[in-house]
């Protein structure tokens, strides 16, 4: 860790990771990264394509593990709890950290089955009656109640891209997740759907600890109270938000910020 | 001249055609290019040589064709003018065969003559062989040289040569998806025609829901009434190919779907993959065997020892048993198609939920996936109740209306070979039912094909 990240290093840190590396065969795609996530901000991850900000985000929740030539190495904790231990069950991991996509996936059954698919999984509703409290909960949450209200057993597929990805987020939610992950949740979308899912993501902080990968730098600015900057599997820089983008400490920071590459 | 000489010849004249107009449109290009225009040129020489090769073949082929099938009649026409025909009987059939007899003394293929009648005839045959023979090939011959001139007249630098020979290119390649589309067409009518004629036989209400099928009594003359009644067989074909093959082929398939695309390792899935689908190519006569003599013999054994009246050693069990096994690389290979068509999207939300693999499996990949599924068992199903080889030797030939499975039943391709291997004159009412039964087979495979095709392209633009 540098000087720079030890500052940073948060009180309580809901998930942190220490010099994290992960191999594709190979190929070193991530080369020692160590970050504190906390659970009062948005967590912004910016850099070029190809930099592993999104490998990186799918080691927060093992999404990893189902590429079989993937390797991780260093150590990632959630409260405390190194989450690659093989005491660690996936399954509740994956419900504790949540996680939504680039492109809209929802399944092809109906809005309410959409939403009721974690809870039904992980056994979290009692009958009938709690499943519907746990959906509209979460549809009101994803801000979608009120569009949906009426047709909730229309196919979750016939939606705006815009309404499919904030149920999406109101699948991830459901579960009760104590962090979400983002990877790049409005690439897909237009400018109208991107904003609705920027509020929404407002709204959703302090709720839970929230991790954004974003093309978009001004999107990061907008959405995120903590950035960090990764580039060629590194981390280059981690910080407020407001300091990376109008005083970077790092060259190569301000290069990428200023345009001149990526 | 003969026809391997003059197709020869043809081909000789083609190349030259070839090679000349490739020359003269290479000389003529060179000439226009330095022009400098660039419309000056349209195609290239290669184009001129096979627009000028195509025009010297295609008349010639075509007269060949034409007189191949004209020639004869002429010739035989020429031989009964001769005086030496005069002595031939009126009656048609031994008319005809003297006059084959000296046709081959003549060509050659006989060496010398039964009758002595047709020893009279050779040598006015070989006179008219030889004629109409030298004149088709000169005719062939003057057809390839104006073709070929024609064609050669009109190469310019920027004659449209490339045009020409791709529509020509485009127009065979329709005639030949054509011929199937057409076969088909004929094999439908034929089927119509001789069902026709069935039905002014037997009664289509009693041969549809008749009860009982027993063709041999109609033979025998006891009248067409009642002895065609197709139901038993309808049963016996739906029993094994729709219910006891696919009780074996529906789950087997499915599951080694699954494991070959969520589970098997690659190294696994490359070998096993193959394997599967080598199942498809075994000929169907050697699960015959298989079913008769392996599986049909041990499973009335074992019907006997549980004691199950009835139990005959041709089985409708062991039949729908080994066409259920056959059946296994259909399903499997549609319903892993579909499930890998399910986007890996879908899988990863399923998983970052905290879904399990075999959750994700029941819960996400077979609903997305169960359309294109119902489409390969729909295909299979058509596939097994068109089966003719495992049932020929395996379901045995008793019309039986009967839900035990250990008891004989027959379908509607046994009967079919049945009826056609039969020694009745081809107009009874026992011959004509076989058309009829395909008739049946070929709506009801028609229909499955048709659904389960829309099935599966509705399921593939669900995901595109």
């Amino acid at each position: 860790m540098t000087e720079e990240q030890i500052k940073l290093a948060i009180e309580n840190p809901k998930m942190s990771a220490r010099d994290v590396k992960v191999f594709y065969g190979e190929k070193q795609a991530i080369k020692g990264v160590s970050i504190d996530v906390g659970m009062d901000h948005v967590t912004a991850f910016i850099g070029p394509s190809g930099c592993g900000k999104s490998t990186f985000l799918r080691t927060l929740n093992r999404m990893n593990d189902t590429v079989a030539s993937a390797r991780v190495e260093g150590e990632i904790t959630l409260d405390g709890e190194n989450i690659y231990a093989p005491s660690m069950d996936v399954v509740q991991l994956r419900a504790r950290v949540g996680m939504v996509f680039q492109k809209p996936n929802p399944f092809p059954k109906s809005i309410y089955e959409n939403i009721a698919y974690g809870p039904r999984i992980h056994g979290l509703a009692a009958g009938k009656a709690d499943m519907d409290v746990i959906v509209e909960k979460s549809l009101r949450r994803a801000g979608l109640w009120d569009e949906v209200k009426d047709r909730l057993h229309d196919s979750g597929t016939a939606l705006s891209g815009g309404q499919q990805q904030r149920l999406c987020i109101g699948r991830a939610i459901a579960v009760e997740p104590e962090v979400i992950l983002m990877d790049e949740p409005c690439s897909a979308l237009d400018p109208i759907a991107t904003a609705k899912i920027e509020e929404l993501i407002h709204e959703l902080r302090g709720r839970y600890a929230i991790v954004i990968v974003t093309h978009n730098m001004q999107q990061a600015a907008r959405v995120s109270q903590r950035t960090a900057f990764f580039h060629l599997g590194d981390l280059v820089e981690y910080g407020v938000t407001s300091d990376i983008f109008t005083n970077p400490r790092q060259e190569r920071t301000k290069d990428y910020i200023t345009g001149r590459y990526g | 001249m003969t026809g391997p000489a003059i197709l020869l010849l043809l081909a000789g004249l083609g190349a030259i055609a070839w090679v000349s107009a490739r020359a003269r449109a290479l000389r003529l290009q060179t000439v226009a290019r330095a022009t400098g225009r660039r419309d000056a040129v349209h195609s290239l020489p290669g184009y001129h040589g096979w627009y000028v090769a195509l025009w010297t073949l295609i008349p010639a082929a075509i007269f060949l064709i034409i007189w191949v099938n004209v020639a004869p009649g002429l010739v035989t026409q020429s031989v009964l003018a001769d005086p030496a025909a005069q002595s031939l009987p009126l009656d048609g059939f031994s008319r005809s065969a003297i006059l084959g007899e000296a046709r081959a003394i003549a060509s050659g293929n006989q060496a010398g003559a039964f009758n002595p009648l047709s020893q009279g005839l050779v040598e006015p045959y070989r006179a008219a062989l030889d004629k109409y023979g030298i004149a088709g090939a000169v005719l062939a011959l003057v057809l390839a040289f104006a073709g070929g001139a024609f064609a050669f007249t009109r190469i310019r630098p920027d004659f449209r040569a490339r045009t020409r020979v791709e529509r020509l290119v485009m127009a065979s390649l329709l005639i030949a998806s054509l011929i199937a589309i057409i076969t088909t067409v004929g094999i439908v009518a034929s089927l119509l025609w001789e069902s026709f004629r069935f039905f002014s036989m037997v009664n289509p209400i009693d041969f549809l829901f008749g009860t009982k099928w027993s063709p041999q009594s109609a033979a025998m003359g006891y009248g067409n009434d009642d002895a065609f009644g197709a139901v038993p067989l309808f049963w016996g074909t739906i029993f094994i190919g729709a219910i006891i093959a696919m009780i074996v082929a529906i789950p087997l398939g499915l599951m080694s779907a699954i494991y070959l695309t969520q589970y098997a390792s690659p190294t696994v899935r490359k070998w096993m993959k193959p394997t599967l689908e080598m199942l498809a190519g075994v000929p169907t006569v050697v699960y015959g065997y298989f079913a008769a003599l392996t599986i049909a013999p041990a499973l009335r054994d074992f019907a006997v020892a549980i004691g199950i009246h009835g139990a005959s050693s041709e089985s409708a069990l062991a039949a729908g048993l080994v066409m259920g096994v056959m059946i296994i690389p259909f399903v499997s290979s549609m319903a892993d198609d579909s499930i890998a068509a399910v986007p890996q999207s879908m899988r990863d939300g399923s998983l970052a939920m905290g879904a399990t693999t075999s959750e994700t499996i029941r819960k996400v990949l077979i609903p997305a996936a169960l359309p294109g599924v119902v489409g390969g068992v729909l295909l299979a199903v058509s596939r097994a109740i068109g089966e003719t080889m495992i049932v020929v030797m395996a379901a045995g030939l008793a019309a039986n209306l009967t839900a035990n499975p250990f008891a004989s039943v027959t379908t509607v391709t046994t009967q079919i070979v049945q009826l056609l291997t039969g020694d009745q004159e081809f107009d009874s009412a026992k011959t004509l039912a076989a058309f009829a039964l395909g008739l049946v087979l070929f709506i009801v495979t028609l229909l499955l094909n048709i659904v389960a095709l829309r099935v599966v392209k509705k399921y593939r633009e669900a995901y595109e």
